[in-house]
C-alpha cells in the first residue's frame, strides 16, 4: 500500500514538474532564498511574467 | 583543457575513496560531483553482452529473413538494442573523449538562475521537456514517404543515424551552447566562424524556416482537404485551448497538469463527435474543405495565433500537444508490442534502385536520407539543443542523457512511424501516397494504378480502397499524401486489435490525423514566432530606422515582420496545394535538404570547437557525420539542380515546360490547363532557386569552418567563446538511474537546512 502511494506520488510530481505546476513554488523558494524577507508576488503575475517572457524570448518547436 | 584554468583552487577540495573521488566546492557543503572510476563489472559485461547478442539476433532476423512475414517485434528489439550499446559505449566515449563534462563547474541554470527561463530542472524533467520539443511531425511524416523503398535501408538508418550522426549533433550542440550561457547556434556560429560564416548561418536558418513551416503545414492541408470529421475535430482545439487560456489567466493560475487533463478530455470529445458532425448533412456543408480554402484557414490562422498574446493561444496549445505526444506515442509502444503486427512492405524494394518511385522521385542514395531527415538527424534539434534546454541543466554530465539520449528516443518514434507504415498492404500504401495525377481520384482508378505498379502481394480492387476508406470513416483514402494519413491509418490498424475492436478504428483513426495536426499547428505558432524574432534581429542589424524592429515591444514592426514570415510560408504553402503532381512530391525534398544542411551547419560549428579545443585526435566523431551529411545533400543538391530527368531536376523540368508553352501546348504532362502550366514554371524556378541559395549558404558556413579549423591547427585564430567557470553549489545524479555514491550524497545534501542553496527540482517533496 505505502509503496503504490509513493509510486503515485512520484508520477504526480513528474507530471506536475514536466507541465509547470509547481513552478509557481520553485520561484517563491527561490526568493525566499536568494532575497529573504521580501514580498514575493503572487502566482497569478507570476504566471503573466513568465507568459510576457515567452512573448519577448519565443522558443521554438521541432518539426 | 580550456576550461580548467579559470575555477579558483582556493577552495576546490577532492577525497578519494577507492575508486570514486568526490570533489567539493566548499567545505561546509557535501560534494558536488562525484567522479567514478569504478571498473566495468563483470555483471555489468554479461548484461551487455546479452544485450549485443539479442541486438544481432534481431539485425539478422530483419536483414536476412525474407517471406514478408517479419514481426515488428524485432524491429523494436534491434532498436533498442542498438540504442543501449551507442549510449553506452560511443556516447561515453564521446563524454571521456570530448565533452569532459565537469560538475563541480554551475551550469547556466544554476549561475542565471532566476525561475523563468534560467531554472535547474531534474534530469528526468528536463529529458521529458527536450524530448517535448524535439520530437514533431518529422520524424512520423519522413519514416512513412521513405517506405516506397522497402523497410530495411529506412530502419538501418534511422537507428545507424541517431547513434552516429543525430545523437551526436544534439549531444555536442548542447555541450557546446552549456558552456556559453545557452546561447543559440546563429549566435554562436557567428562568435566561432567569424561574421561571414555566421551571417551566411544566420540567414540559412531563417530561409530553411520558412520552408520547415511550409511543408508542415502542407501536410496539415493534405490530412485535412476534403475530411469533415477531421477539420470539424482540429477546428474545436481552438476554442478548447483558448479555454484553456483564460481559465489559467483568470480562474486558477498555475494549475497546468489540471486544465491540460480538461483540454484533453474536451479534445477527446471533439474527435468523438466529429465523426457525428461529418454523419449530418449541416456538418459535412460547413467542413468538407478544398485544400486551397484550408490553406487560406491555416494562413490566416497562423498569423492570428503569431500576433495574440503567448498566454491566449500558444502556451495552451503547447499544453495540449505536450500532453498528446507523451501519450500517445506511449500508447503506440504497447499497441506495437501488444498487435505485434507482421510486415507487409518488401526488405528493399525497386524503387530504391531504379528511383522511379511515385512519392518522391530519385533513387535510394541520396534521396531516402534526404526524406528520412528528423528520425536519424535532425538540423533543426540543434535549435533545441541550443537555447532553451541548456539553459534548465542542472549538471554537466547530464548532458549525454538529455542530449544523446533525447535523440535516440526520437530515433524510436521514427521506428514506430516506420512499422506503421510497413504493414500496410503495399497496394493499399500506394494508392494512398501516389499524386493525383497518376491515381485519378476515384477507388477503381487509384486500383488500376497500383496494380500496374509491380507490387508484391494479391492486386488491389477499388471496392477494397473504397471500404478501407469507409473503415476509418473517410470519403476517400485515394492520393492522401504526405505520410499524416497514412500514419494515421497504420496508427488505427494497430491500435484497434489492443483497444476497442473494428468499431473504433474510425475514432483512433481520425485520433491520430488530431494528434499530428494539433503539434503541427503548435509549430506553425511557435515557428512563425521565432522566425519573426530572427527578421526583425536580422534586419535591425542592417542599422538606420530599421533598428527599430529590434524592440519587441513595438507592435508595427512585430506585426510587420510577422506578415511578411507568414507571407513567405503561406506562398510556399500555396505554391504546394496547387502544384499539379503534387506538393509533396516537390515540397518534401526541399524541406529534408534543408533540414539536412542544417545539420551541416551545426556539425561544422562543433567540429571547429572540437579542434580549437585541440582536440584534433577527436575530431572524426562530429567530423564524419558532416562529411556524410555534406554528400548526401550536395549530391541532392546537385541533381535537384542539374539532373536530366526532369522529374528529379527543378531546373530540366522548368526548361521542359517553358519549351512546351512557347511551342502554343495548353496542356504538358502533369498540367491539364495553361494556369496549371504556368504554375509548374514558376514553382519550378522557386524551386530551383532556393537548391542553390540553401547549398551556397551551406558552402560558405562550412568553408568559413575550414579556415577557422585551419588556423586552429596552425595555432592562432579565434579564441574559443566560452564563459569563465564558476564553481557549481548544487548537486544531482547523471545518469536516469543514481549510483550508490550519488544516492549516498544526494542523502547528504537532503539532509541539509531546507533554507540552503541547492536544486528545488530534484526530488519529489
Amino acid at each position: 500500500m505505502g509503496s503504490v502511494t509513493s509510486v503515485a506520488r512520484k508520477i504526480s510530481w513528474y507530471w506536475g514538474t514536466l507541465m509547470g505546476d509547481n513552478h509557481y513554488r520553485r520561484y517563491v523558494d527561490l526568493r525566499n532564498r536568494t532575497h529573504p524577507g521580501e514580498a514575493v508576488m503572487s502566482e497569478r503575475d507570476y504566471w503573466r511574467m513568465r507568459h510576457a517572457a515567452t512573448e519577448e524570448n519565443p522558443q521554438s518547436r521541432c518539426c | 583543457m580550456a576550461s580548467s584554468s579559470g575555477l579558483t583552487a582556493a577552495e576546490r577540495s577532492e577525497e578519494t575513496v577507492g575508486d570514486i573521488t568526490y570533489v567539493r566546492t566548499d567545505p561546509d557543503l557535501p560534494p558536488v560531483a562525484i567522479i567514478d572510476r569504478s571498473p566495468i563489472t563483470t555483471k555489468h559485461k554479461i548484461v551487455f553482452g546479452v544485450i549485443a547478442l539479442l541486438g544481432a539476433i534481431a539485425w539478422a532476423m530483419i536483414a536476412f529473413f525474407r517471406g514478408e512475414t517479419v514481426n515488428a517485434v524485432w524491429f523494436v528489439i534491434a532498436a533498442v538494442c542498438t540504442y543501449l550499446i551507442g549510449y553506452r559505449f560511443y556516447a561515453r566515449l564521446i563524454e571521456m573523449k570530448i565533452v569532459k563534462p565537469r560538475d563541480d563547474v554551475a551550469a547556466p541554470a544554476e549561475v542565471f538562475e532566476n525561475g523563468t527561463d534560467y531554472m535547474p530542472t531534474d534530469r528526468r524533467v528536463l529529458f521529458g521537456h527536450h524530448f517535448a520539443a524535439i520530437a514533431g511531425a518529422g520524424p512520423l511524416v519522413g519514416p512513412v514517404l521513405a517506405m516506397q523503398m522497402g523497410y530495411l535501408p529506412g530502419t538501418i538508418w534511422i537507428i545507424v543515424g541517431a547513434v552516429f550522426a543525430g545523437c551526436v549533433q544534439d549531444y555536442l550542440v548542447l555541450s557546446i551552447s552549456v558552456r556559453r550561457r545557452g546561447r543559440s547556434l546563429g549566435q554562436m556560429a557567428k562568435d566561432e566562424l567569424g561574421v561571414v560564416g555566421g551571417t551566411a548561418a544566420i540567414i540559412g536558418v531563417l530561409v530553411i524556416m520558412v520552408i520547415l513551416l511550409a511543408v508542415l503545414a502542407l501536410v496539415v492541408v493534405n490530412a485535412l482537404a476534403e475530411s469533415p470529421w477531421g477539420v470539424f475535430s482540429i477546428s474545436m482545439t481552438i476554442p478548447i485551448a483558448l479555454f484553456m487560456g483564460l481559465y489559467l489567466r483568470f480562474l486558477r493560475p498555475g494549475r497546468v497538469s489540471e486544465v491540460s487533463l480538461i483540454g484533453v478530455v474536451l479534445l477527446l470529445l471533439a474527435v468523438v463527435s466529429g465523426g457525428w458532425v461529418a454523419g449530418t448533412d449541416w456538418g459535412a456543408d460547413w467542413f468538407t474543405l478544398s485544400k486551397v480554402a484550408l490553406s487560406w484557414c491555416i494562413i490566416i490562422y497562423g498569423l492570428a495565433a503569431s500576433v495574440l498574446p503567448v498566454w491566449l493561444l500558444l502556451a495552451p496549445r503547447d499544453y495540449l500537444s505536450t500532453f498528446m505526444k507523451v501519450g500517445t506515442i506511449i500508447l503506440l509502444a504497447i499497441g506495437i508490442l501488444v498487435a505485434r503486427p507482421i510486415m507487409e512492405a518488401p526488405a528493399v524494394s525497386s524503387f530504391a534502385s531504379s528511383g522511379t518511385g511515385p512519392v518522391f522521385a530519385g533513387s535510394l542514395f541520396p534521396f531516402l536520407f534526404i526524406t528520412i531527415a528528423c528520425g536519424a538527424l535532425s538540423g533543426f534539434h540543434s535549435l533545441i539543443s541550443s537555447g532553451t534546454t541548456p539553459k534548465l541543466l542542472e549538471k554537466e554530465s547530464q548532458m549525454r542523457l538529455i542530449g544523446y539520449g533525447g535523440m535516440l528516443t526520437e530515433s524510436f518514434v521514427a521506428i514506430m512511424a516506420l512499422i506503421t507504415a510497413a504493414i500496410l498492404n503495399q497496394h493499399l500504401y500506394f494508392a494512398m501516397n501516389a499524386p493525383v495525377a497518376s491515381t485519378g481520384t476515384t477507388g477503381q482508378s487509384a486500383a488500376d494504378y497500383v496494380n500496374g505498379l509491380g507490387l508484391s502481394g494479391p492486386p488491389i480492387t477499388g471496392a477494397e480502397l473504397d471500404a478501407a476508406a469507409e473503415g476509418v470513416g473517410e470519403e476517400s483514402i485515394v492520393s492522401r499524401t504526405g505520410g499524416a494519413p497514412t500514419l494515421a491509418f497504420g496508427m488505427s490498424e494497430v491500435l484497434h486489435q489492443v483497444f476497442g475492436g473494428s468499431g473504433l478504428k474510425a475514432f483512433w483513426y481520425h485520433f491520430a490525423i488530431m494528434f499530428e495536426a494539433l503539434f503541427i499547428l503548435t509549430t506553425v505558432d511557435a515557428g512563425t514566432r521565432v522566425a519573426r524574432f530572427m527578421l526583425s534581429d536580422a534586419l535591425g542589424n542592417l542599422g538606420g530606422p530599421l533598428k527599430k524592429l529590434q524592440n519587441p515591444s513595438w507592435r508595427v514592426g512585430a506585426w510587420t515582420c510577422s506578415l511578411i514570415v507568414v507571407a513567405a510560408w503561406g506562398s510556399f504553402l500555396l505554391m504546394g496545394v496547387n502544384a499539379p503532381q503534387g506538393g509533396i512530391n516537390t515540397l518534401f525534398p526541399l524541406f529534408g535538404i534543408a533540414n539536412q544542411l542544417l545539420a551541416a551547419i551545426a556539425l561544422t560549428v562543433a567540429t571547429v570547437v572540437v579542434i580549437k579545443r585541440g582536440l584534433l585526435k577527436w575530431a572524426w566523431i562530429p567530423g564524419v557525420p558532416l562529411l556524410w551529411d555534406l554528400t548526401v545533400t550536395m549530391t541532392a543538391s546537385w541533381q535537384k539542380i542539374f539532373s536530366a530527368d526532369p522529374k528529379v531536376g527543378y531546373w530540366t523540368q522548368h526548361f521542359q515546360y517553358v519549351d512546351a508553352k512557347a511551342a502554343g501546348k495548353t496542356s504538358f504532362l502533369t498540367a491539364k490547363n495553361p494556369a496549371q502550366l504556368d504554375a509548374v514554371i514558376s514553382n519550378t524556378f522557386i524551386q530551383g532557386t532556393l537548391s542553390i541559395l540553401f547549398a551556397v549558404l551551406v558552402c560558405i558556413v562550412v568553408a568559413a569552418g575550414v579556415v577557422m579549423a585551419l588556423k586552429a591547427i596552425r595555432g592562432g585564430g579565434r579564441p574559443l567563446s566560452e564563459d569563465d567557470p564558476t564553481p557549481s553549489r548544487i548537486f544531482a545524479p547523471s545518469g536516469l538511474i543514481p549510483t550508490a555514491a550519488e544516492k549516498e550524497v544526494t542523502k547528504q545534501w537532503e539532509a541539509l537546512p531546507a533554507s540552503h542553496a541547492r536544486s528545488v527540482g530534484t526530488g519529489a517533496h
